[in-house]
């Protein structure tokens, strides 16, 4: 039974375009589901409809987004975002804009313990103490009395890691969380994610545009272009045997340090308009009915 | 081949503003730390490292956007290191930048042949509407494009007008700094392709700064690895991968993601 389980849902900009075309996928505890696909292809939009943080510019036309066998868009906004704030979290993508620059670490990662979950100051503290430990910050006293200025992008990017996992959710979503930082310290980042995950049992909602990250943090993954869920594989079908013609392209776009040859391979404009055609016809079955 | 550029011994200290007393001067933070190498003319260069190891500061250094501190910058036999700026602005025209963010980089209340105008202009040339038909043919973009807003562009289709800015003015030298990094692997790979085949056509010398090898790998002859404000690595892009000589340089390799999930990435 998943955890998370999206059911055909579909979102469209008020009066204006689909932006997600009746998406189906499924997060079971302890899995990592990878959401690729190019930008506007509506990566971010499945995770913002889950959290309940879609921009008021749009709106959610069909469908049903189960949380643990509920469906959150049944629920009154109130209670919904009661469910959604007691089990699920983020990982944002930008660490320096996350952050509230003009308050110190401690507040940030503990307020929410405190002011929603009911937790005592102290008990809240000495939680994000040991998260802090788990993330491998050396001196989380230090780190708790800082402000984000003081620390280095990896190292604020662990706090959001460490806050996201704070209230012991069952599903995180994690937003393009290693963009902005550079290899070595991707690299560190992308296993510490995967070390929590798997020991927390957490459900995880991975969006990125990266198939090599992709490869070494997901089991499944949905392929999406222009809100339309292509490829639902997992990631060992994925990248032996894609099935759509545009993963294959996506694969050969990608960059191989150990193959010189291959790679850079601009997605091509048959396989473009082909998928553009597919596009076309949901859009005109969905117009019949 | 003769160098278009010899970097003797570069030093560069910038101020450490996150240490700055209230009053009072900054402290000095050294970013490069005696860099030392030469770009042959018609090469093209990658230059790799971490964030924080200086390589966009080597960059800026290159195209005197920064002035060293100390050794010296030699750019087509003239020393550029601490040239005054009336003496640079008519060298500038031979060294051009394209930005890693072509959002922030180009005027948003602009339209692209205004964009592409403005530089060409300031060197007082002439023939600017051919000069601007001819950069948007090089990069591919039609010549409509021309009346267009940068929002109106793709993200690709707005680093391909960064290019075409840059080529615009006939540059001997391009710095290319993190271009594709913000973009998706399909423009991606457009844009390098486009790169690699400008630099072919019209016999450009190229830096090409980035952290991803495997870029730089498809794209580069030789790489320059930058840890720390110092080179650890400097050799033709084939023996880097092939025989890794610097620890860091053997870090920075196992830590890229294959899109393949039997490598071992431990």
């Amino acid at each position: 039974m998943s955890f998370l389980s999206i059911r055909n849902l579909s979102v469209r900009l008020k009066n204006g375009p689909p932006l997600l075309r009746r998406v189906s996928l499924d997060v079971a505890a302890g899995e990592v589901r990878g959401l690729v696909g190019e930008s506007g292809a509506g990566k971010s939009m499945i995770g913002k409809a889950v959290l309940g943080i879609l921009p008021p510019s749009v709106q959610i036309t069909e469908g049903e987004i189960l949380l643990d066998g509920t469906d959150l868009l049944r629920l009154s906004p109130r209670e919904s975002r009661r469910r959604i704030g007691a089990s699920c979290a983020l990982i944002p993508q930008d660490p320096l804009t996350a952050l509230n620059p003009s308050h110190r670490i401690g507040p940030q990662i503990t307020n929410r313990l405190v002011d929603i979950l009911g937790w005592t100051r102290a008990a809240a503290d000495a939680r994000a103490i040991d998260l802090l430990a788990e993330v491998q910050i050396s001196d989380p006293a230090r780190v708790l009395r800082s402000y984000p200025h003081e620390l280095s992008g990896g190292m604020r990017q662990r706090i959001l890691i460490a806050s996201a996992f704070a209230a012991e959710p069952k599903l995180i979503v994690a937003d393009e969380p290693t963009t902005a930082l550079d290899v070595t310290v991707q690299k560190q980042i992308l296993r510490l994610i995967a070390g929590m995950q798997a020991r927390h049992g957490t459900a995880l909602l991975f969006v990125t545009h990266d198939l090599g990250v992709v490869s070494k943090v997901c089991q499944k993954l949905s392929v999406l272009y222009s809100g339309l869920v292509l490829e639902d594989s997992t990631v060992t079908d994925f990248f032996t045997a894609p099935r759509h013609a545009y993963s294959a392209a996506l694969l050969a776009a990608t960059p191989k340090y150990t193959d010189p040859d291959a790679g850079l391979q601009p997605v091509p404009d048959a396989v473009i308009g082909a998928v553009r055609a597919e596009v076309d016809s949901f859009d005109r079955k969905a117009a019949h009915g | 081949m003769a160098d278009l550029y010899t970097v003797t011994d570069l030093h560069l200290t910038l101020a450490d503003m996150t240490a700055k007393p209230l009053f009072g001067p900054a402290p000095r933070i050294e970013i490069l730390k005696g860099l030392t190498f030469t770009i042959p003319k018609g090469a093209v260069v990658g230059i790799v490292g971490g964030s924080g190891s200086g390589k966009s500061t080597l960059g800026r250094a290159l195209v005197r956007l920064l002035e060293p501190s100390g050794g010296a910058i030699h750019f087509a036999g003239t020393d550029i290191t601490h040239l005054p700026d009336f003496a640079l602005r008519p060298l500038r025209r031979r060294f051009q930048m394209i930005f890693q963010d072509p959002m922030s980089s180009l005027n948003p209340r602009h339209r692209v042949g205004t964009i592409i105008a403005e530089p060409l202009r300031l060197h007082g040339l002439d023939a600017i509407p051919e000069r601007i038909t001819r950069a948007l043919d090089h990069v591919g973009l039609p010549q409509q494009f021309a009346s267009r807003y940068p929002h109106e562009l793709s993200g690709g289709q707005r680093q391909r007008v960064g290019i075409a800015r840059a080529i615009a003015l006939e540059p001997d030298f391009i710095l290319a700094d993190e271009i594709v990094s913000g973009l998706d692997v399909s423009s991606q790979a457009q844009v390098l392709n486009l790169l690699e085949r400008l630099v072919a056509d019209l016999g450009l010398t190229l830096a090409f700064i980035s952290h991803d090898l495997s870029v730089i790998r498809r794209l580069c002859q030789r790489t320059i690895v930058l840890h720390q404000g110092r080179i650890v690595e400097d050799c033709p892009t084939s023996d880097l991968f092939a025989n890794p000589q610097a620890a860091y340089t053997r870090e920075l390799l196992e830590a890229i993601p294959l899109p393949d999930p039997a490598q071992v990435w431990g």
